[in-house]
């Protein structure tokens, strides 16, 4: 259990609750009940028929034989992109909309960057007809638009945050903000393994439902429950998260985290936390974060939405610090050519995010034994016209 | 250890006027001028806004003057220059507020040992939590006689108004209603309820209250159930390109105090 939270919500010297009074009293009431209603009996019921009928879980594990060929090793693509609505958001946002509930909250604010996530709350949103506001940086309302349109379809409220750099930190700056302004009936769903303590433990919980059922795949097909390595691409950290959730105490598995590199970790245009950044304190989490030596943050640059936050999650944070994991960096270039390897390879179109996994594949060592179990996070249909814009179709 | 901010409580009971504006704002060396006409024309305490790339807990204006301010070229570093010799002119309390994060990267010993050398009387600083701060910061501060001011808010419980009592030193920040700084949510909203409850009881610590005071009328019915109020977002709003600092200054602070 040594890479587990801590009672302070710590992951070693990262982490906590770094909270304004203003929040304190909705966080302390979170703290202290997710564990009690994530736990019980009727909670667990619910939320496991909702993975399996309507998320469409278990997701495939899947032997990529052509795609091992190629690098002589075997590789595996778990295969969140199937799930409904196209990424793993959706676990997470079951989970938060399902204890959104218990705690009597009726009104659902979330922050989004490429929209995975915000479609993934409208979408549960919908389902359990509760009202729902999406924060979204202006930029990124312009660059996904099909998304933007697909929340509004499904019933959400889209405000564009026109602050900052109009990107996904901005959006999460607007998102705190309305909760100090709406502290009674409201409840956030942060997308990822980050904010303030309980929320990195509770997505991550949720998330691993992705490790979980690794386990059991990998066993009926290696006859080990262990492969040699799992490589997931790290934003925020929540697919990484669920990915590695099962296996953290398991030091035999190599853990690999890949950032978005952007147009390289020696640029000012990256969002690679963990190469550049150093600790400090960042939406009610001490973490590694990208700033100046004054502690301004940085904006990060990535051609994949989802990836360019200028923080990191405190569990990876930890898991960097103390080598458990190892985090690699994925340039723009490398995660287009990654792309069109695996679509031509197996027929499989993936997200931007998920194909900085795929591309640090080029950067490792890998023996022809060796099981290595790529998360493929997200499906590529967001991404059509970034990939046809790139290789001129 | 004498504080100024004691010293004042001591002095005054009631229409204790303190004043919020961002350091580098409007331009990047007004932070002198405007402390020392804020004095001039009244004022009894300052707070002087450290400003941050992400303020979470502040509305539009303070963002605003916040982003102008860093473009301005203003830190930490740079605003203990320009009040190194602040004490020269100035003898209100003076308090610094702002997020922690920049706080952090200048170091906190660092950081509190600077303020006692200037004059600095107190910090506000709202992502540094109760329990963080008496874990890890409170004999820092206390070494070197800076009080860090605790907010309490609408929601916050009974037992939590005490537990925050107790630990507070100077005065305890009194936010109106739940919302981020210049919410715009007017004095008929306040909850007079709330207000009268936490009047009731009889806190060791007086109280300022602040969020949502924006003129006379504002800050006159604060003043009915606190020693005091805070003004921030409407203060930097009053500064424009054509007017002298110290004109809008002097018109603002008589403004708040005694409307013609």
């Amino acid at each position: 259990m040594k890479y587990q939270v801590d009672e302070k919500g710590y992951y070693g010297e990262f982490g906590g609750a770094w909270i304004p009074e203003m929040m304190f009293t909705n966080i302390d009431e979170l703290k202290r009940r997710y564990l009690e209603i994530i736990e019980s009996e009727a909670f667990k019921k619910e939320f496991d028929q909702l993975l399996k009928d309507y998320v469409g879980r278990p997701s495939p594990l899947y032997y990529a034989s052509r795609l091992s060929e190629h690098y002589g090793s075997k590789i595996y693509l778990k295969r969140e992109d199937l799930n409904h609505t196209g990424s793993h958001k959706l676990n997470n946002t079951i989970g938060q909309i399902l204890l959104a509930q218990q705690l009597g909250k009726t009104r659902i604010i979330a922050e989004t960057g490429a929209g995975q996530h915000g479609v993934a709350t409208a979408t549960v949103c919908a389902l359990k007809g509760i009202k729902c506001i999406v924060y979204m940086g202006a930029l990124d309302v312009s660059r996904q638009a099909p998304n933007v349109k697909k929340m509004k379809m499904l019933g959400a409220e889209v405000i564009p945050v026109h602050s900052g750099n109009k990107t996904l930190k901005d959006a999460t700056n607007e998102a705190m903000r309305d909760w100090i302004n709406n502290p009674e009936d409201t409840h956030y769903i942060i997308g990822s393994v980050v904010g303030p303590h309980p929320y990195p433990d509770m997505v991550a919980r949720f998330q691993s439902v992705i490790s979980a059922e690794m386990k059991k795949q990998l066993l009926e097909q290696t006859g080990s429950e262990f492969p040699t390595r799992i490589l997931a691409c790290v934003g925020g950290g929540s697919n990484a998260a669920g990915a590695f959730y099962h296996y953290l105490d398991d030091e035999q598995v190599e853990l690999i985290g890949v950032e978005a590199a952007g147009k390289g970790v020696d640029t000012d245009e990256t969002a690679a936390t963990l190469t550049v950044g150093t600790p400090g304190v960042l939406h009610s989490s001490r973490t590694v974060l990208m700033q100046n030596e004054d502690g301004q943050i940085t904006e990060p640059y990535s051609i994949s939405a989802g990836l360019d936050y200028p923080g990191i999650g405190p569990l990876h944070a930890h898991l960097f610090k103390t080598g458990r994991a190892k985090f690699l960096a994925a340039t723009d270039e490398e995660v287009l050519q990654a792309v069109l390897l695996l679509t031509q390879k197996e027929g499989i179109i993936p997200a931007l995010e998920s194909a900085h996994a795929l591309a640090a594949l080029d950067k490792i060592k890998m023996n022809p034994d060796d099981v290595n179990v790529i998360n493929l996070s997200g499906s590529g249909n967001k991404d059509m016209e970034t990939y046809l814009n790139y290789f001129g179709y | 250890m004498n504080n100024r901010i004691n010293q004042l409580f001591e002095r005054k009971k009631e229409n204790i006027l303190s004043v919020y504006f961002t350091a580098g704002f409007p331009n990047l060396n007004d932070t002198v001028e405007i402390i020392q006409q804020l004095e001039k024309n009244g004022v009894d305490l300052i707070e002087i806004g450290m400003p941050f790339s992400d303020p979470t807990a502040d509305g539009p204006t303070i963002q605003r003057t916040s982003e102008i301010a860093l473009k301005n070229g203003m830190s930490l570093k740079v605003l203990f220059e320009q009040l190194k010799t602040i004490r020269e002119s100035v003898s209100i309390p003076l308090v610094l507020m702002g997020y922690l994060n920049p706080v952090y990267q200048y170091g906190v010993e660092k950081f509190c040992q600077k303020c006692n050398e200037i004059g600095i009387d107190g910090t506000i600083l709202p992502d540094l939590p109760l329990d963080e701060f008496e874990a890890e910061y409170k004999t820092i501060f206390e070494q070197n006689n800076l009080h860090n001011i605790l907010l309490i808010t609408p929601q916050t419980s009974e037992a939590r108004i005490r537990q925050i009592d107790d630990a507070s030193e100077g005065f305890i920040y009194m936010v109106s209603s739940s919302s981020t700084t210049g919410a715009g949510k007017k004095v008929e909203d306040f909850h007079a309820d709330y207000f009268e409850r936490i009047q009731a009881m009889n806190l060791k610590n007086p109280r300022l209250i602040g969020f949502g005071i924006s003129d006379n009328a504002t800050f006159t019915n604060a003043c009915k159930y606190a020693s005091g109020a805070i003004i921030g977002s409407a203060f930097v709003s009053s500064f424009s390109e054509k007017a002298k600092i110290a004109d809008s200054v002097a018109q603002f602070v008589k403004n708040m105090l005694n409307p013609a």
